[in-house]
């Protein structure tokens, strides 16, 4: 199914504004498997009839990897470049599906010129279903067991354990949590640029640890709310060859799939 | 009439010798950089009452919390008995503070409680150090001092209560005899019961003696520890205070945007402005990150003053846990251990004085920093609100920033994002590909 995704620049000319801004990320722009994450978001905004736009050629990267790595110049760099495009366009409403741009847009960019409400977009979607607006016809995962892993940097980063749990129980799923989940979850391994090299010497790969809690509860579905740890995760279920018993969604496709 | 006036030298003594190595550590952690705490300081009363008052960090263990709640308790409590002990000892009165009567008799009651849940709570403690081997006290960076220093901590807090019991059981028996001086007064629910009995058959002498030296033992001892504290990760009970009125109030994973930055890449975006014109001032050019103690913030140097050691950072960090070199609790070791050297080097050779050493390379190494994934497991466990991560964070700008040291991949990535504005190799014209794809 096609999606229909309006850039700023095309709602600018037409006189038009969004209602919100989808910020997809480089990871949502590049990364084969992000990019069915960005699509299935994109499919329930459009199924919503939401009135929303992206920046397109004009996004660039928020800068996080450049500042967890050390690069602050670089960072501010790609920060007050985004903001001068955000800003030219009065974006006031952000939504992102990657909480490492949701962390820096929402957090370091105010004190650069950009304040903007910015929201992930499980706590988009959250908001539209106790308005009602978004109904889920459950079916597919009904009875299935779902395990969140929380990103850092949404849970312990800013605090949002709840949103994506509700979206599970939308689901008509069955929410097992992991032995460390919420603000003791552990981390899958990429974040602070991890992401971008080999990890240092040790004797264990975060990703496998972290895969090692999830497969432990034994659930049918490991659900993330982030680009990089679905990598991540992806990996270590491939790794511990599970690839065929568990599955890992993000939550915008388990959702996507029931509307 | 002798024994107040050794009273009043102890004592003197003591006091000054504390405030000279309180006013070394004030001044060690003044050397960081001034900066503004974050929020406003109602809510930062309220960090501090919440998290260091009322130990609200503490349970997310739940036996350890628990232990830990009964000997801090212990200690406040028991120490009212403390100024009791002073005045006693200054005028050489006893048991001043029983005109109170019936209260009086509720107190020394409740101290007596509450010193035998001490001892308990330390031998568990013991136990739980020595014998059970739990991971967290068992890392390389508890190898010797900080080994020893949480066994001497725990043994020297059982025998102060212990001298306490002591006291007491020998003054009730004394009390009972109707001996002169030791006037009816306190109640003594513990010490009755399992001292009092060994202490019946001895002499009236004998026990004055005891009496006298558990007395004497216990504020000498309170004082020693006292003394104790500035040279051990006991401090704690101190700092714990002001460094959580310092917590970092914003979201965990908001890092710092540097300043300095800031009005440089204002400039270079600025068309405007003349990219040949030299700086205003002849103001010394400022480091990005840092390389020593030094180039931390003042609140940096408060944490390390203040990491009880306790290893609940390490036992979360993924980084240790998978077997990396990076431990949060050596990073805050580290920079107090440098932090006392620096500070030393100071009073010894002057403020001038260069050893050649840094925090950087020489403590804490670059595997080390290079492992972190930012994921805030540290600052989340963390019972006083020490932050390991921004110390991370400004020695890993120091090493790209300053000395260049990316890994290649890393260089190779932010060069990406510079060139493309992706950390990965492809075009920005192509961003919205993606859409077509469906
Ligand atoms: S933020 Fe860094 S140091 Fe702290 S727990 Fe995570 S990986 Fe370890
Ligand atoms: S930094 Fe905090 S959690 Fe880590 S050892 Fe020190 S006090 Fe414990």
């Amino acid at each position: 199914m096609a999606v229909e995704v309006k850039t700023m620049a095309e709602l600018t000319a037409a006189g038009q504004k969004p209602d919100v801004l989808f910020w997809v990320g480089c990871a949502g722009s590049f990364d084969d498997r992000a990019k069915k994450i960005t699509l299935a978001f994109a499919k329930i905004l459009n199924h919503l009839n939401i009135n929303f736009a992206v920046l397109g050629t004009e996004e660039s990267c928020t800068g996080d990897p450049a500042k967890r790595a050390g690069n602050e110049f670089l960072f501010q760099m790609q920060a007050m470049g985004n903001i001068q495009v955000l800003n030219a366009y009065e974006v006031k409403n952000i939504v992102t599906t990657c909480p490492h741009c949701f962390n820096t847009l929402k957090n370091e960019y105010p004190s650069l010129g950009g304040n903007y409400e910015v929201q992930h977009h499980t706590q988009f979607l959250q908001k539209l279903i106790n308005e009602g607006k978004l109904k889920i016809e459950g079916g597919e995962f009904k009875g299935k067991k779902i395990t969140f892993h929380d990103p850092c940097y949404l849970g312990r980063g800013n605090g949002e354990y709840e949103a994506p749990r509700k979206l599970i129980e939308e689901l008509d799923a069955e929410l097992v949590e992991m032995k460390r989940c919420k603000s003791k979850g552990l981390c899958c391994g990429a974040g602070g640029g991890q992401m971008f090299k080999e990890a240092e010497k040790g004797d264990k790969e975060v990703n496998i640890e972290r895969t090692e809690d999830a497969l432990e509860i034994k659930p049918d579905v490991i659900a993330t709310g982030c680009p990089f740890c679905m990598t991540m995760m992806t990996d270590g279920v491939k790794l511990k060859e599970k690839e065929h018993e568990v599955k890992v969604f993000d939550l915008a496709e388990l959702l996507a799939k029931g509307i | 009439m002798i024994s107040s006036i050794i009273f009043i030298i102890i004592l003197g003594a003591a006091g000054f010798l504390f405030y000279k190595n309180v006013a070394f550590i004030r001044r060690n952690i003044m050397l960081g950089k001034k900066v503004k705490p974050s929020g406003d300081s109602s809510e930062r009363w309220k960090t501090m009452i919440k998290v260091a008052l009322g130990q609200s960090k503490m349970t997310a263990r739940p036996i350890a919390g628990f232990l830990h709640i009964l000997v801090y308790a212990g200690f406040i409590i028991i120490n009212i008995e403390v100024l009791e002990i002073l005045i006693d000892g200054i005028f050489g009165t006893h048991r001043i503070l029983s005109f109170m009567g019936g209260f009086y008799d509720v107190l020394i009651g409740s101290f007596e409680v509450l010193a035998l849940l001490v001892i308990v709570a330390c031998a568990i403690f013991l136990v739980r150090r020595n014998i059970l081997k739990i991971g967290r006290f068992h890392k390389p960076e508890m190898k010797k001092w900080p080994t020893t220093d949480a066994n001497l901590i725990l043994i020297f807090e059982i025998a102060l209560m212990m001298a306490f019991l002591k006291m007491n059981a020998a003054d009730q028996v004394l009390q009972a005899r109707g001996v002169e001086h030791y006037i009816n007064a306190g109640s003594f629910p513990v010490s009755s019961w399992f001292l009092v009995p060994l202490f019946e058959s001895y002499s009236d002498s004998f026990l004055i003696f005891v009496e006298k030296a558990a007395w004497w033992f216990h504020i000498v001892g309170i004082l020693a520890f006292m003394n104790y504290l500035p040279y051990s990760k006991h401090f704690h009970i101190i700092l714990a205070f002001p460094n959580t009125y310092y917590s970092k109030l914003e979201n965990k994973t908001q890092i710092n945007n540097l300043e300095s930055v800031t009005n440089e890449v204002k400039l270079m975006m600025d068309p405007t402005a003349d990219p040949y014109a030299t700086p205003a001032t002849d103001a010394p050019v400022e480091k990005f990150g840092a390389k020593d103690v030094t180039d931390l913030t003042f609140i940096q140097l408060m944490n390390a003053y203040s990491c009880t050691e306790c290893g609940r950072c390490t036992s979360e960090c993924p980084a240790n846990i998978t077997g990396k070199k990076l431990s949060p609790r050596k990073i805050m070791m580290d920079t107090r251990d440098r932090l006392e050297e620096v500070g030393k080097n100071i009073d010894k050779k002057g403020k001038d004085f260069d050893d050649g050493k840094a925090l950087l390379g020489d403590y804490i190494l670059e595997e080390e920093l290079l492992a972190c994934t930012t994921c805030n497991a540290c600052t989340e466990a963390c019972p006083v609100n020490i932050d390991p991560v921004s110390i991370i964070m400004d020695l890993r700008r120091f090493l790209i920033m300053e000395q260049s040291k990316a890994p290649a991949e890393w260089t190779t990535a932010l060069t990406n994002i510079e060139n493309n504005g992706a950390p990965w190799q492809f075009s920005q014209s192509d961003r919205l590909n993606w859409k077509n794809e469906a």
